[in-house]
């Protein structure tokens, strides 16, 4: 908040920036893009739709924050404070997403390396 | 070199009671309820936070008395969980979350840094508010029948089957924790915008970094408290799901997103009273803090780091063992900022010149049970011992020794340090050590023996207890009289000294930072003008080695 | 930081309107409204996270139910409030550049009114034809919700993902709602001339604030409407 003047012409960009990604988020939520098939279960499990989905959002949202709010012209501690927001809301979905998803991978009894039994279903679980 | 605020000529004598300062520049009822002066909003907080730790206090009492007989020689069981449950929600979120931030944070932050008042005076005023009003729901909870679910309101016990208070339990907290919302957001806007010139931040008060790093954590962490409590609310009245498992729901969800808050809340809870101790050890030894620079980030490591480490809360209660390892190594990791304090304060008395007034008596006596506390954190940090140790008297005594013998120990000691300069009055000091000593020996008859029960094996929140436990139980409960007592006499003494007490100079300490330049009690704008800062923090080298 | 200390407080030149006397300068109270909204808006982040992490987790593990659910929602007219909402957003920033630009204060005003009123468009679209078409069709948990026999097996769970359409929309809506409280306050100011090119601050603040709330939609959107498994056309690999 320095005061600087974003001219109208910038809005308007950005308004119909804004329009065109609402657009496509639509119509491409009728498309199935399915699953990759690479053969690693971490990474044929990521549901592309949603990735898309969350990608265009995302996009969305920093128009918004970077032109709207300003934030582009702002100090540095504006940005280091939205992205504080963002990191530790991060952090309670990962964390929670991680318990939640990995509560079924059950360790072994009597695993080859006994001083690490739970490693195993760990890797088997992400690959 | 030193800072330019001479409120007083030298040699003018101006009666204290004739001066015009907060206290007495208005007066009235309407002028101090829609006052916003932080020093006045401060002293509404420490009313009102004094009288809900009596409530709490006055749960325990009830507690340790019940808990002399094996069999329970007070109240029937179910009244014995409402006991707990009440001590707990008064105890952490109605007096040791808001105890040092409202009411010395209020009151010294702007005078720390050489600002007339916080950046929005008119939300501080309102945050003392919304804090009355969540109490006043719950004060309602507990004389409509008090709640049994525990303060954590673990579900699906709290969700569907407690047929007590739980809504406005819950919407008390609910409430409330927008009131920590607003200090934590003034305090930080205050703290990054409203600087005297030359207060760099390197110069602050570690009592400043330390209540800039609290407010990280009420800004980030209470949001989620409330919105737990939220769902708990509509999953008590409409019964859709969200945490009960017979209709699919997640009580581990539950207990994720409440301890996401709960674990911060108790760094809350410490950290502005390690703000406070490196205040009183620095001043009560004539020294400058040992690893000014380390004290500093180590508040900031511990407010980020705290939100790491929740689950260890969740050990054994169903939470993968994955999820559980990474906590673990993460819980070990938070100890370290707060061990770096220990040391550092240890090294600040090293070769200090140190006085032993009230406040140091405290100061010292944190230092102690402090350690111990934290210590015994990483019993159950690791989990294996966790395993044992979960869920009995062990755990309660960890955190009544970092609880208690830290948090309200520093908070004592705080009251009594700036207690000059908040009253203008000096308490009288023979009766503030005894009362400390009283309160030492007292705090730790109560709950020594919890550890050694604790690793007996005798579970917490259980109304009855083998027999064979009742030798400890009864030296804990005698240790709680002895506690109860202790805090009775500094209420006594510091209420009697506002009238009668000797009347006491800008600085009777000599200690170091702006407050201690204005007058006690201060003008009610603080600084007539503002100063400028050239020295650092706690530049006791220069000082005379007399009192003020 | 400043070049010298202020002086004393009986003698200053008058002040700025809107000036508050705990601060020093009109910049530093404009730098100090602003970052506490921000960290205001940093706590909204936590608030309404924490709703879209429950969702988050339980969508992770009712995919099906939640599907079935996302597919019952009304995609027209979501896109279309996401449409009004941006819209506002734009109407908004607007009003702000009128101040900013010493602008009439009618212009001002008239952005200030256009915001409300796709505010209102907005709200009136999802009470008015989402909401009361999802009471007709049984949908709303609490209130006689039906589960149907073609949700199968994940029924059950289907009650699950509408409390979330309705907490969420519905938080999202008594955001709204207090924020049409704050633009009708700032109309009348703009109203009474007490904006310009120097004093816009109010303005500025309450643009993040709406525009936050924008945000929200923008991600409620696709979490809610979007990711439900409506695929017409067949596989992109």
């Amino acid at each position: 908040m320095s005061g600087h003047v974003v001219p109208v012409k910038t809005y308007l960009g950005i308004f119909v920036a804004l329009l065109a990604l609402t657009a496509l988020t639509t119509a491409v939520a009728f498309v199935d893009f399915d699953k990759l098939h690479t053969g690693i279960h971490l990474i044929d499990m990521i549901p592309l739709n949603t990735v898309v989905a969350l990608a265009i959002a995302i996009v969305k949202m920093l128009l918004v924050i970077l032109f709207f709010m300003h934030v582009k012209y702002s100090s540095g501690l504006t940005k280091v404070v939205v992205m504080a927001g963002f990191l530790f809301l991060a952090i309670l979905v990962s964390f929670t997403l991680a318990d939640e998803l990995s509560r079924s991978w059950t360790p072994e009894a009597g695993a080859w390396n006994t001083a690490l039994p739970t490693i195993l279903p760990l890797l088997r679980g992400l690959f | 070199m030193s800072t330019t605020v001479i409120p007083e000529m030298p040699g003018q004598e101006i009666p204290a009671e004739s001066r015009v300062n907060y206290l007495n520049a208005s007066y009235g009822v309407k002028s101090w309820l829609l006052t916003t002066d932080h020093k006045r909003i401060a002293l509404l907080y420490l009313g009102s936070i004094t009288l809900m730790f009596f409530v709490g206090g006055f749960f325990a009492v009830l507690m340790r008395l019940h808990l002399i007989e094996p069999q329970g020689a007070l109240v029937a069981p179910e009244t014995y969980n409402k006991l707990f449950t009440m001590h707990g929600v008064i105890m952490v979120f109605f007096f040791l979350v808001p105890s040092i931030p409202a009411t010395l944070g209020n009151f010294l932050v702007p005078m720390m840094i050489g600002a007339r008042d916080l950046a929005f005076p008119r939300l501080n005023l309102l945050s003392w508010y919304i804090y009355i009003i969540g109490a006043a729901f719950t004060l309602y909870a507990v004389i409509s029948g008090g709640v049994d679910t525990g303060w954590t309101f673990y579900t699906p016990y709290s969700s569907t089957f407690s047929h007590t208070s739980v809504i406005p339990t819950a919407l008390g907290v609910f409430i409330t924790g927008f009131s920590s919302i607003l200090t934590g957001l003034n305090f930080v806007v205050t703290i990054h915008k409203m600087r005297a010139p030359g207060l760099t931040w390197f110069r602050l008060p570690l009592f400043i970094w330390a209540m800039y790093a609290t407010s990280i954590i009420f800004i980030l962490g209470t949001p989620v408290i409330a919105i737990t409590i939220f769902l708990l609310g509509l999953e008590r009245l409409l019964h859709i799901g969200i945490f009960d498992p017979a209709i699919g729901g997640d009580p581990i969800l539950f207990q994720h997103m409440f301890w996401f808050y709960s674990h911060p809340a108790v760094y809350i809870m410490i950290l502005p009273g390690m703000g406070v101790m490196s205040e009183l050890i620095t001043c009560f030894s004539r020294k400058r803090v040992f690893g000014y620079t380390f004290v500093a980030f180590s508040s900031l490591a511990i407010a980020i780091i705290s939100f790491l480490v929740w689950g260890h809360h969740m050990f054994v209660t169903g939470q993968s063992i994955y999820a559980g390892l990474i906590f673990s190594v993460l819980s070990f990791l938070v100890a370290i900022p707060s061990a770096v304090k220990v040391f550092n304060w240890t090294a600040t008395l090293y070769k200090g010149s140190i006085s032993y007034d009230a406040p140091m008596l405290y100061a010292l006596g944190f230092i102690g049970l402090f350690t111990m506390g934290g210590l015994t954190g990483l019993f159950l940090a690791s989990l294996a011992t966790d395993v044992h140790l979960n869920g009995t008297y062990f755990i309660v005594a960890h955190f009544h020794y970092i609880m208690v013998g830290g948090a309200v120990m520093a908070y004592l000691g705080g009251i009594h340090f700036w207690w000059p300069k908040i009253t203008g009055r000096m308490y009288p000091d023979g009766w503030a050590r005894f009362a400390a000593l009283i309160i030492f020996v007292g705090f730790n008859l109560t709950f020594f023996p919890q550890f050694v029960l604790g690793y007996l094996g005798m579970p917490r929140r259980y109304a009855v207890y083998p027999t064979e436990f009742q030798v400890l139980n009864v030296m804990s409960s005698a240790g709680a009289s002895i506690l109860g007592i202790g805090y009775l006499i500094p209420l006594i003494y510091l209420l009697w000294s506002i009238r009668y007490g000797p009347i006491a100079g800008p600085n009777p300490w000599g200690a170091k930072g702006l407050e201690w330049e204005t007058p006690s009690p201060p003008p009610t704008e603080n600084f007539e003008e503002i100063p400028v800062v050239t020295e650092d923090a706690y530049d006791y080298a220069n000082v005379g080695g007399s009192r003020g | 930081m400043w070049e010298a200390p202020v002086a004393d407080l009986a003698v200053h030149a008058p002040h700025p309107p809107g000036f508050k006397h705990q601060f020093e300068d009109m910049e530093q109270q404009r730098e100090a409204d602003s970052l506490g909204m921000w960290v205001f808006l940093v706590t909204e982040i936590m608030f309404f996270g924490g709703l879209f992490a429950t969702y988050i987790i339980y969508r992770a593990l009712y995919l099906t139910a939640f599907e079935e659910g996302s597919r019952l929602l009304n995609v027209k007219f979501g896109a279309a409030n996401t449409a009004v909402l941006i819209g506002s957003s734009l109407t908004m920033a607007l009003a702000i550049h009128a101040a900013q630009a010493g602008k009439k204060k009618s212009e001002q005003v008239m952005y200030l009114v256009l915001t409300m009123i796709l505010g209102a468009i907005f709200l009136f679209l999802k009470f008015n034809f989402e909401w009361r078409a999802d009471y007709h069709e049984h949908l709303i948990p609490g209130f006689h919700f039906i589960i149907r026999p073609e949700w199968g097996a994940a029924g059950t769970h289907v009650p699950l993902f509408f409390c979330f359409y309705f907490f969420m929309t519905g938080l999202h809506a008594l955001h709204m709602i207090i924020g049409f409280g704050i633009l009708g306050t700032l109309t009348v100011m703009a109203q009474r001339g007490r904006f310009s090119s120097e004093y816009y601050a109010p303005l500025e603040v309450s643009g993040l604030y709406w525009h936050f709330v924008d945000i929200v939609w923008i991600f409620l959107f696709p979490l809610l409407y979007l990711i439900g498994g409506r695929f017409a056309i067949p596989g992109v690999h």
